[in-house]
């Protein structure tokens, strides 16, 4: 319908060109609102971003789950009975879920958060100490710097081997000192190093994670006589299946393994990363939204001004309308004139708007990225879809703005707008 | 060329209607140089509108070629005006912000004639009304006389069959509008049909046909300024 060839555009430039203080000004609006988005989006973006960096390096789908004291009596078992878990149950669990990808069963030294004098040589430190199997970086990710992390021949021929956090190798090694192959002692147990691993994400539980150390599951169980005892259960939800769903179904399954009555509120203790990023997922997308809604009525207001503009352009050429006419120009070719005016008006102010809002986040985000301090805000951005959003928003907001001045157009006679002054 | 027969045209009032053509009988054929004098009100541009096509009307018949012009659209009568009409006005109605040139260009534009084209056909007619050193002012830089070449440049870019003049000196002192009737003339003898609105009586002069309205009616119809026998039914009653 509305071919954007040299002529056309030449007749755009001109009608804008020729009251430039208007176009400006009605642009102006269109223009901030645009502005307005893209940094409200991009704002709650760098949000999120930080929100999400900040909530450690567990991935999204992860959930927890550990053991405690009874708070109902069950099949003859007294209430504040004291539930332990073993590597059978484990296996059995792994086996009989419909809702996991993954189990991996864990225990620390010491008790969650226990730390453990560790020697070598003369150095010595505190750290957490795990037992762990192959699998676990897919529960918690880290980025392995030296060596690798522990494999299945580690957890079958129970290896006295372990990877260190990039902390602990800070504290028990010299600086530029190769800690690959040497040895540590770990109460007494003396293990050797065969990875170095930093931790993923940010904050207080990236920090714990320097200072930890991983060992076989099985050298564990070996080493420090838990025969096969489970701290807790670090699992990976299927795709597609709800957290919450898939933490209930689990506690239950853990449940009628470990003889605990079903409606046993305390046995079972449980955490989802999962059920938090979705909490946060839906935190963000509201803000998101607000954003975009809020920076669509700033929009909205502009448009209005452009439409304004128009009308009042409209009856300032109701002559030069009734000259086109006069000439051969169509109602079509009007209506084509009036709405690309307007459509060329508001995409241009739209658009620069648009570029300034996001060299602005540029700005923002070359700033952090060279080191400034925003707290929890970090890379703020607005991805490719919701610009395209942003931009069909506009579209129609731009053709919205011009129907009404084209109608008003369109209603003109020729011959009353040839006998009008201007 | 052109016939109308038996065209009545009115305008709404506040509690009734004002006749303002009542029953005009008319042929023109081409190659005639026709002028249209009345006194004000006489119904001389309403009638000019209505041949324009730039009016409708509300009774009768009016035929341009071959071609019937009762109950035209808009879009129709857009395309049989860039076809067969050209226009020029008292106030020349050239748009301001253009250059001569594209002013001219324009309705080429509408007929969806290709750019350079449009612009070398634009350029020779500016020569021909000896204004092709004036194709980039703007007609805020023209005088009068040489707007109104402008303007005629404009109307004759499509090669149309009829032109039709409003008051086409009405703006122009003696001299000047001398110069413009005798682009005029020279656009009739190339055979276009040129239909002159006017109250000057030495303009019409210069016509071939001279048709005279009054209170909307055709009361003179006659060659080189005699009078001949009312042509319209509303004169004779």
């Amino acid at each position: 319908m509305m071919g954007l060839d040299r002529d056309r555009l030449t007749e755009l430039v001109q009608v804008v060109v020729r009251n430039p203080l208007r176009a400006f000004l009605s642009a102006l609006g269109v223009g901030w609102g645009l502005f307005m988005i893209i940094i409200t989006v991009g704002a709650a973006q760098g949000l999120e971003n930080g929100v999400k960096a900040d909530m450690g390096s567990d991935v999204s789908n992860s959930m927890f789950a550990w053991t405690m004291s009874t708070s109902l009596p069950y099949k003859g078992y007294q209430r504040g009975r004291y539930v332990e878990m073993d590597i059978d149950d484990v296996h059995w669990l792994q086996a009989n879920t419909q809702h996991l990808d993954l189990v991996c069963p864990e225990i620390q030294l010491g008790g969650y958060r226990g730390t453990n004098n560790v020697l070598r040589g003369k150095q010595s430190g505190a750290f957490d100490v795990h037992g762990a199997i192959a699998e676990y970086p897919e529960v918690k990710p880290m980025n392995i710097t030296e060596g690798r992390f522990l494999n299945e021949g580690d957890l079958d021929q129970e290896r006295k081997v372990c990877v260190i956090g990039s902390r602990v190798k800070e504290i028990l090694f010299e600086l530029g000192e190769e800690a690959l192959g040497e040895t540590i002692q770990i109460q007494g147990v003396i293990f050797r190093v065969v990875g170095v691993y930093t931790p993923k994400g940010n904050g207080e539980d990236a920090q714990n994670e320097a200072e930890s150390i991983y060992i076989p599951f099985s050298t564990f169980a070996k080493s420090f006589n838990t025969r096969g005892r489970v701290g807790w259960l670090s699992m990976l939800i299927k795709d597609g299946v709800d957290a919450e769903e898939a933490e209930e179904a689990t506690k239950q399954l853990m449940k009628s393994r470990l003889s605990i009555h079903p409606d046993d509120p305390r046995a079972i203790g449980s955490w989802s990363m999962a059920e938090e990023f979705q909490k946060a997922e839906l935190l963000f997308s509201g803000m998101r939204l607000i954003s975009l809604l809020f920076g669509s009525l700033a929009l909205l207001a502009g448009v209005i001004g452009i439409t304004n503009i128009m009308l009042i352009s409209i009856k300032e050429r109701t002559k030069e309308l009734g000259i086109r006419r006069s000439l051969g120009a169509t109602p079509t070719r009007i209506l084509q004139q009036i709405i690309g005016e307007t459509l060329f008006l508001t995409l241009l102010a739209g658009l620069v708007g648009m570029v300034l809002g996001v060299g602005l986040l540029e700005v923002v985000d070359g700033y952090l990225e060279g080191g400034g301090d925003a707290g929890v805000f970090r890379h703020p951005e607005i991805d490719f879809g919701t610009v395209l959003t942003v931009l069909c928003i506009l579209l129609g907001m731009a053709i919205f703005a011009g129907v009404l001045p084209a109608i008003r157009a369109l209603a003109i006679k020729p011959v009353e707008a040839l006998r009008s002054e201007g | 060329m052109l016939a109308l027969r038996g065209i009545e045209k009115s305008y709404p009032l506040a509690g009734g209607t004002l006749p303002v053509l009542k029953g005009i009988d008319l042929n023109i054929d081409q190659g005639e140089m026709v002028a249209i004098m009345g006194s004000s009100g006489s119904g001389k541009s309403t009638l000019l509108n209505v041949l324009g096509l730039l009016d409708g009307f509300d009774e009768g018949s009016y035929t341009l070629g071959d071609v019937d012009m009762s109950g035209l659209s808009e879009k129709q009568g857009a395309r049989y005006r860039s076809r067969f009409l050209g226009f020029v006005f008292q106030s020349f109605n050239l748009i301001a912000f253009k250059t001569a040139l594209e002013n001219v260009a324009l309705p080429l534009f509408y007929q969806k004639v290709a750019r350079r084209e449009r612009q070398q056909r634009a350029m020779e007619m500016l020569g021909k009304m000896g204004m092709d050193d004036r194709a980039d002012y703007l007609p805020s830089e023209l005088s009068g006389g040489q707007k109104q070449r402008v303007a005629i440049a404009r109307a004759l870019i499509t090669s149309p069959r009829v032109i039709l003049a409003d008051e086409p000196t009405g703006a122009l002192d003696s001299t000047t509008s001398h110069e413009v009737m005798q682009v005029l003339r020279e656009v009739n003898a190339s055979g276009i049909t040129v239909i002159i609105v006017t109250h000057e009586a030495d303009i019409a002069a210069q016509c071939d046909r001279t048709i005279r309205l009054h209170d909307g009616v055709i009361i003179e119809d006659g060659r080189s300024g005699e009078v001949v026998e009312p042509t319209a039914r509303g004169a004779s009653t």
